[in-house]
């Protein structure tokens, strides 16, 4: 049951701190969120800056970037995806322990970008791996993704243990390693997951 | 200390390559940069000497990129005289032949010791088929490998000699050469808002143009 937060204030003055398990467990994911040290294009140069002094991504918690996937929680798909390399960024994805959140930054990553319409650049990586926060811009700049971070955060914050906004890691339902997709003559096979993207529906004239 | 002439340099590398095959080809626009055509055979004994010759000592190949020439046709007029019912007459003919076409692979060259270059070295395939192939410069300069595995993986031409020709920057099994200018893209167009040039032309392809308008009326 949740607590009245008028009491669970007053409490505080007085100093006695009153939480509930699924808060605790929040807080501990959400301020903690060590991202992949990997970079794909441009957009990799604003994810170094915001590492470093100037916008420092240290204040939210997530400066300490893992050059192993098995230690880290967040993904950030800085930049264009070729289809190339997509095999090796869901693999890098499935690599990476539970909880784990990803976060397309700039154009490319969320549908091709500029590239969109070129026979060697993936139309966005959320065809084959659950993307939470999408960030636009080309490049976005750092302050963007500390908005991105941010808004994962809230998007923690409001996950349960239970019920019907349980955090997706808890749920033995939902999968953590998706297909890895394979070199075609032409495109990747298959061209994307359906059960994690579909295309969307455009209405043609007969 | 400025390169000598091209035309000088020509004539020491036919003196001492004998049976080399070397064109000057001029370059009319304003960047004047003249460059020396070498036949496939001797291409390797004219790098070598370029790499060597204390008055060239080219030691560094900055630069290895693919030229695709399509097949010309070419249209000729000729003016021919015929008898006509007694008189003669002049008579304007006009031929069409189809000249063949070929790839180029053009090497840029600079001394850092002397401290002078670009020279500019170009290689021709006999034809953009199988005969695609020219030899590799991999063994003069070392740095020409992956340069020339780029050429091959995007125009497909085939460098004899070289230590290890395979794709660099499409996987193994991708189809065609994508920078060959007859090559076809596959056709998977998707919608996209603010589509222009030739994203236009596919656009109003795959969705006509009463259907398209309608979509913009919605969103």
């Amino acid at each position: 049951m949740p607590m009245d937060e008028k009491l669970r204030d007053e409490l505080r003055k007085q100093g006695i701190f009153v939480t509930s398990l699924a808060e605790l467990y929040n807080w501990g994911r959400k301020n903690s969120i060590w991202p992949l040290q990997f970079g794909l294009a441009c957009c990799a140069i604003e994810m170094i800056a915001a590492s470093m002094a100037r916008f420092d991504i240290a204040r939210f918690g997530a400066e300490v970037f893992r050059p192993s996937p098995r230690q880290a929680d967040l993904m950030i798909v800085a930049g264009t995806v070729t289809k190339k390399m997509a095999p090796q960024v869901v693999r890098l994805y499935n690599q990476m322990p539970e909880p784990k959140y990803v976060i397309a930054m700039g154009a490319c990553a969320i549908s091709g970008g500029p590239f969109k319409q070129g026979y060697n650049v993936l139309k966005g990586i959320d065809r084959y791996i659950p993307v939470d926060v999408h960030i636009p811009g080309c490049p976005p700049r750092p302050e963007a993704l500390l908005h991105a971070l941010i808004t994962l955060q809230e998007k923690i914050a409001a996950q349960s243990l239970r019920g019907t906004a349980q955090a997706p890691a808890l749920n033995p339902d939902v999968p953590s390693e998706y297909p890895v997709p394979r070199h075609g003559p032409n495109d990747l096979e298959p061209p994307c997951n359906p059960e994690v993207w579909r295309p969307p529906l455009i209405q043609r004239d007969a | 200390m400025p390169m000598e002439n091209l035309e000088q340099l020509t004539q020491r590398l036919t003196a001492a390559i004998p049976g080399a095959r070397l064109t000057l080809l001029p370059n009319p626009s304003p960047a004047q940069q003249p460059s020396l055509l070498v036949d496939c055979e001797h291409a390797v004994a004219v790098a070598r000497f370029l790499r060597d010759d204390p008055a060239c000592r080219f030691d560094y190949a900055s630069n290895v990129t693919g030229v695709d020439w399509l097949d010309k046709t070419v249209k000729e007029k000729t003016r021919v005289t015929r008898m006509v019912d007694g008189v003669e007459r002049i008579f304007e003919e006009t031929r069409e032949h189809i000249e063949p076409g070929h790839l180029e692979v053009v090497y840029h060259l600079y001394s850092m010791e002397l401290r002078h270059g670009p020279l500019v070295l170009r290689q021709r395939t006999a034809n953009r088929g199988p005969g695609a192939r020219v030899a590799s410069l991999t063994p003069v300069w070392r740095s020409c490998e992956f340069q020339e595995r780029e050429v091959y993986d995007l125009f497909g031409v085939i460098f004899d000699g070289h230590p290890d020709l395979r794709r660099i920057l499409m996987w193994d099994g991708f189809e065609g050469h994508p920078m060959r200018r007859d090559y076809v893209e596959p056709d998977d167009y998707e919608y996209e808002p603010t589509p222009h040039d030739q994203v236009l032309e596919k656009a109003r392809r795959h969705y006509p143009p009463a259907a398209s308008q309608e979509q913009e009326g919605k969103s």
